[in-house]
């Protein structure tokens, strides 16, 4: 096609736009500004339309034209028929346009009633056309700027002024003649006799001479001004880019990193002094270079939202409702091609909020809202993402329907649906064959736009949640990454193989070493959890998720392989275990009470400790002399074991009670080393946890090594491997190898993190673990006074000791002891709780509690101890004051909780707040 | 007139296996892998190629036969299909052989399970056959 005639479509539909928005805002807010925008857009298609010879084009431009010149001049005003007659000229423009755009040519069609409309709308309500010789123009529609209607040639001589850029400059002059000319608002002719009359030294400006000869409205050169202005700041500092260059150019940038990346990595063994110097600026080139080509991919969201008040416009004339459109954050910038997927996407969940979201009127008022419903359109950036939000103010998804109708249309079985929360309901819409419209409108209703919807977005690496309240309103919320193609990213081992973890999830990492490591991680019914400052953190096991087993080949059972992980390569435990069962079968059989036979008294390679021991075990340890002592031992006990069965079998008990007399040192023996070897292993054992953010929750990923974070390229994966949803895509890294994004949400959901059932049960199980609440708990039940009880919550205390009265020394004001190489201070919860207990004073032995926190101990003596509990304790009428977290019903009667470190602070405030602060 | 058409060729487990030559972007030895969990076994892992990644797919298990020795080091036939390129492992490379249309035919109906499907049938070559493979078929495994 024609250079031009691309050129011509383009700026058309830019034209066309421009449009659609000033209708809308017209029918709100009419101004000469706006119309002004419309006529000038309608005059260039028609004018270029004509001299590339699309006469249907421009007739029906023309029609619309002429329109919009009564509208501009005041002498007809705008309204309903009017503007719905320039939109379906706006139509009909487009229809011609994509005709032009496949066929080149306007197509067969016949657009003469269309244009009897728009005449016959021009003969309407003609009021006196505004006289040209006027200095003031007269019956100016009403508008709010620049009051036009009433200017003397003094205050627009002055509004030229305060506009022009630079005053004296012949050439922005004829600009200005040329702006007019163009508009057809003035002649050539004209424009040469104003600037000649410039020439012999009238000292006025083109602008002015026209208006005095009555060669050029006011208006329009007030707006001629306007647009001088803007056309000049605008026009100038942009240019006119095809797409496909700069996704060429993006790509070579992806491929310069790339190599940069490379060379980096070759520098850092590198001792050549100008090397290294080249090679640091190349990468901080190469780094700006990127951010500025990602920088011109990115476009305004506003493009796509733009066409959205017209679309909303028409949608509720057609279901005779009231909407407006609001926006915020248009000019939030995306990457092109987020844009170009999201485009669908978007429209369709407006359209349903337009035809099911938002009530009709009378509906509306009757239930206290204002007729007019609110469309709310929000973008802006968060976390390393877009966050788009369409809210409307509507009736609200109903969950209890949504339930039914998947449970009808068999989308879910009802017992998966009883257990649904809400918002887990309401996000059912977005299953595939949903939709609880009633009525299938060729608008929405059709059951297939959510999904698609969901399934577009994700297919971007976005998320998509929908909240709603009956009777209030839905929004949908969109999330998606900012960039597609580079992106900084954490590099972490696994099965000996590299992954990448893209930096926008990661919130931080934790290295748990030695005893922690072992410990660290606990299970909350039957799920690995870490306590990170206090909140549970799911875990999951990268090679659990990945299913790779100890020889480093992929398999099925992902949950299987996770537990298997969870501990050592050898679980100790069961080893020492299985030792005893076998010694104990052993002597079993010596009494006759079991049968053995020589094969099942196998070579010590072939139990499960040998297999172990000579398969990974020596290797792994082989550092640790315990582990090659249990390979002798272990050798020699299964020698023994194969010499008893032999004598039995061969009658000769005697020997062979002999022998099983060798069996018990050696047996100790070994249980000792395989025990020193796990302290050994645990000692040395180290968790990597990295800590990720998918969507709204948290989780904690185990790795097996941590490397270094550097900016990859995101390339996408094959055909074969887009389903698997733990990877996002791949990148080459610097040594030339390959190595599998991960995709943090893909992985949640496949470990089952995301899903809110389980979250509850984590966050109550977090909730009874922080409070001696629901769950249970060991109490000190101590009583004192006639009938009081005091529970001390044993969960917060290191131990319970005894001290000899005659043990406990002053210092200062303080009762102390000496315990364990420290001075701890001693607390008498008699006297903390106000009461003497009787006797209390005259026991020898002091019971003490001991309370540690911050490395300090504090001793609480308890006296008359009644009892120690173990019970669920929910802890009522929470009292402050008086040293009590609350009051609970133990062993039926009740019981005073004690607050164990307000009671310690009111003896010694500063005690544990020095050592909190140290 | 005999119409002629030519073939990369390659061995699997010795058999001689065939795809169009217009297919083929280019053959080379044996490339470090990166392997893919979670993907089917077909997959043997993902190679650099020049800066694209391509994902690599072992014949052997496509076609369903024996495991190759783990000594032997497999090359790369990398075929262009649209706009995706795939890298099949081969045990050898052959030649390009040029065969005539009236040698070749149709699979006989013995033949089963997937290779029926992959083959399209054979060329009879002076001492042994050509296996002709369908190449947009080989390639999409489990698509």
């Amino acid at each position: 096609m024609d250079d031009l005639v691309k050129e011509f479509l383009v700026e058309s539909y830019e034209n066309l736009d421009r449009m659609d928005r000033d209708f809308v805002e017209l029918e709100k807010n009419p101004s000469t500004e706006t119309l002004g925008s419309i006529f000038r857009a309608v005059h260039t298609i028609k004018g270029t339309c004509g001299f590339l010879g699309f006469n249907k084009l421009e007739s029906v431009a023309h029609a619309g034209e002429s329109l919009m010149s009564l509208l501009r001049d005041g002498a007809l005003k705008v309204n309903q028929p009017i503007t719905d007659a320039l939109l379906a000229m706006v139509d009909a423009v487009r229809e011609m346009l994509a005709s032009i755009e496949s066929t080149e040519s306007e197509g067969e069609r016949d657009d003469s009633a269309l244009i009897a409309r728009l005449g016959a709308l021009q003969r309407v309500e003609a009021a006196p056309a505004a006289s040209a010789t006027s200095a003031a123009p007269d019956s100016q529609p009403a508008d709010t700027d620049t009051d036009l209607a009433n200017l003397s040639l003094e205050e627009l001589d002055r509004l030229m002024e305060a506009r022009a850029r630079t005053p004296a400059d012949p050439a922005g002059e004829s600009r200005l003649g040329e702006i007019l000319v163009q508009r057809g608002q003035t002649t050539m002719k004209q424009v040469d006799q104003a600037l000649e009359e410039q020439d012999k030294g009238d000292p006025r400006r083109v602008g002015e001479i026209l208006v005095q000869q009555g060669a050029a409205k006011p208006a329009d050169v007030v707006e001629a001004l306007q647009s001088q202005g803007e056309g000049r700041a605008v026009s100038d500092s942009t240019v006119r880019v095809d797409v496909g260059l700069l996704d060429k150019l993006m790509n070579l940038v992806g491929e310069l990193v790339l190599s940069r990346n490379q060379i980096m990595q070759y520098a850092v063994s590198q001792e050549d002094a100008t090397f290294a110097a080249t090679s640091q600026h190349l990468n901080l080139v190469t780094g700006e270079l990127q951010e500025g080509v990602m920088k011109t991919r990115m476009q305004p969201i506003g493009n796509v939202w733009n066409k959205f008040p017209r679309i909303v416009r028409d949608l509720a004339a057609a279901c005779g409702k009231q909407i407006r459109v609001e926006m915020e954050g248009a000019e939030t910038e995306l990457d092109r091609t987020i844009i170009e997927a999201i485009k669908d996407p978007l429209t369709h969940v407006v359209r349903n909020s337009v035809d099911h979201g938002i009530e009709n009127p009378e509906t509306r008022t009757a239930a206290g809202k204002p007729a007019e419903g609110r469309l709310l359109l929000r973008a802006f950036h968060e976390g390393g993402q877009v966050n788009i939000e369409i809210t409307d103010d509507g009736g609200g998804v109903n969950a209890d329907k949504v339930r039914e109708k998947a449970v009808q249309k068999g989308l879910i079985n009802a017992d998966q649906a009883a257990r649904m929360s809400e918002r887990e309901l309401v996000n059912l819409i977005f299953l595939p064959g949903f939709s609880t419209a009633e009525k299938v409108s060729n608008i929405s209703g059709r059951g297939v736009g959510m999904d698609v919807v969901k399934t577009n977005i994700e297919k971007i690496g976005g998320s998509v949640d929908v909240q709603s309240k009956v009777g209030q309103g839905t929004t949908l919320k969109v999330k998606i990454p900012l960039t597609l193609a580079i992106i900084p990213a954490l590099m972490v081992t696994t099965g000996g193989d590299r992954y990448a973890i893209p930096q926008v999830s990661l919130l931080e990492l934790v290295r748990l070493e030695g005893q922690q490591a072992k410990k660290g991680i606990e299970m909350v019914h039957g799920a690995p959890v870490y306590r990170l400052r206090g909140n549970l953190l799911p875990i999951v096991y990268l090679n659990g998720v990945l299913a790779l087993n100890d020889r480093g080949q992929s398999s099925g059972g992902a949950a299987k392989n996770q537990a298997k992980h969870a501990g050592m390569s050898l679980d100790f435990e069961s080893a020492r275990y299985k030792h005893l069962l076998w010694k104990a079968r052993l002597r079993a059989f010596l009494d006759g009470r079991e049968a053995l036979s020589e094969a099942q008294a196998v070579d010590h390679t072939q139990c499960d400790l040998g297999r172990w021991l000579y398969g990974t075990g020596l290797k792994e340890y082989e550092h640790v002399p315990a582990i090659h002592e249990l390979e002798r031992a272990h050798a020699e006990l299964h020698s023994v074991i194969q010499q008893i069965v032999k004598l039995k079998h061969g009658g000769e008990k005697q020997a062979a009670e002999q022998a099983m007399a060798q069996v018990e040192p050696l047996s100790q023996r070994i249980i000792d080393l395989i025990t020193e070897v796990e302290q050994k292993a645990i000692e040395a054992g180290v968790t990597n946890i990295v800590v990720l953010q998918a969507d709204d929750r948290q989780f904690g990923l185990v790795v097996d090594g941590i490397n270094d974070s550097k900016d990859i390229v995101v390339k996408p994966l094959g055909k074969h491997l887009k389903g698997i949803t733990a990877f996002s895509g791949a990148t080459i890294l610097g040594d030339g190898k390959v190595a599998l994004i991960l995709d943090v949400i893909g992985i949640s959901q496949s470990a089952n993190v995301v899903s809110e059932s389980r979250e509850k049960t984590i966050a109550t199980a977090a909730a009874s673990s922080q409070e001696a609440n629901g769950e249970r708990e060991s109490l000190l039940v101590c009583r004192f006074g006639a009938d009081g009880r005091v529970g001390v919550p044993l969960s917060l205390v290191a131990r319970l000791e005894q001290f000899q009265v005659s043990a406990v020394e002053r210092s200062g004001e303080q009762e102390v002891v000496q315990y364990r190489n420290e001075i701890m201070p001693l607390v008498r919860l008699s006297r903390v709780l106000g009461e003497n207990g009787a006797g209390a004073e005259n026991k020898d032995i002091l019971d003490v509690v001991v309370y540690r926190e911050h490395g300090k101990s504090v001793g609480l003596v308890v006296e008359q101890i009644a009892d120690i509990v173990e019970e669920r304790i929910t802890v009522k009428a929470e009292r402050h004051g008086g040293h009590l977290l609350g009051t609970a019903v133990v062993q039926g009667k009740v019981t005073d909780i004690l607050d164990v470190r307000s009671a310690i602070d009111s003896v010694n405030p500063d005690y544990l707040a020095q050592a909190e602060a140290a | 007139m005999a119409e002629v058409k030519q073939f990369s060729t390659f061995y699997l487990d010795k058999l001689l296996f065939g795809v169009e030559v217009g297919k083929v972007q280019e053959v080379i030895r044996y490339q470090d892998m990166t392997r893919v969990p979670l993907a089917s076994a077909v997959v043997t892992g993902l190679i650099n190629l020049r800066g694209q990644i391509v994902t690599a797919l072992d014949l052997r298990r496509r076609l369903e036969l024996s495991e190759r020795a783990a000594e032997r080091l497999p090359m790369n036939v990398v075929v262009r299909n649209g706009e995706e390129a795939v890298s099949l492992l081969v045990d050898e490379i052959g030649d390009v052989l040029e065969v005539e249309d009236e040698t070749f035919e149709a699979p006989p109906e013995t033949l089963q399970g997937v290779a029926r499907e992959l083959i399209r049938g054979a060329y009879k070559l002076k001492d042994r056959l050509l296996l002709v493979l369908d190449t947009e078929k080989t390639v999409n495994v489990g698509v």
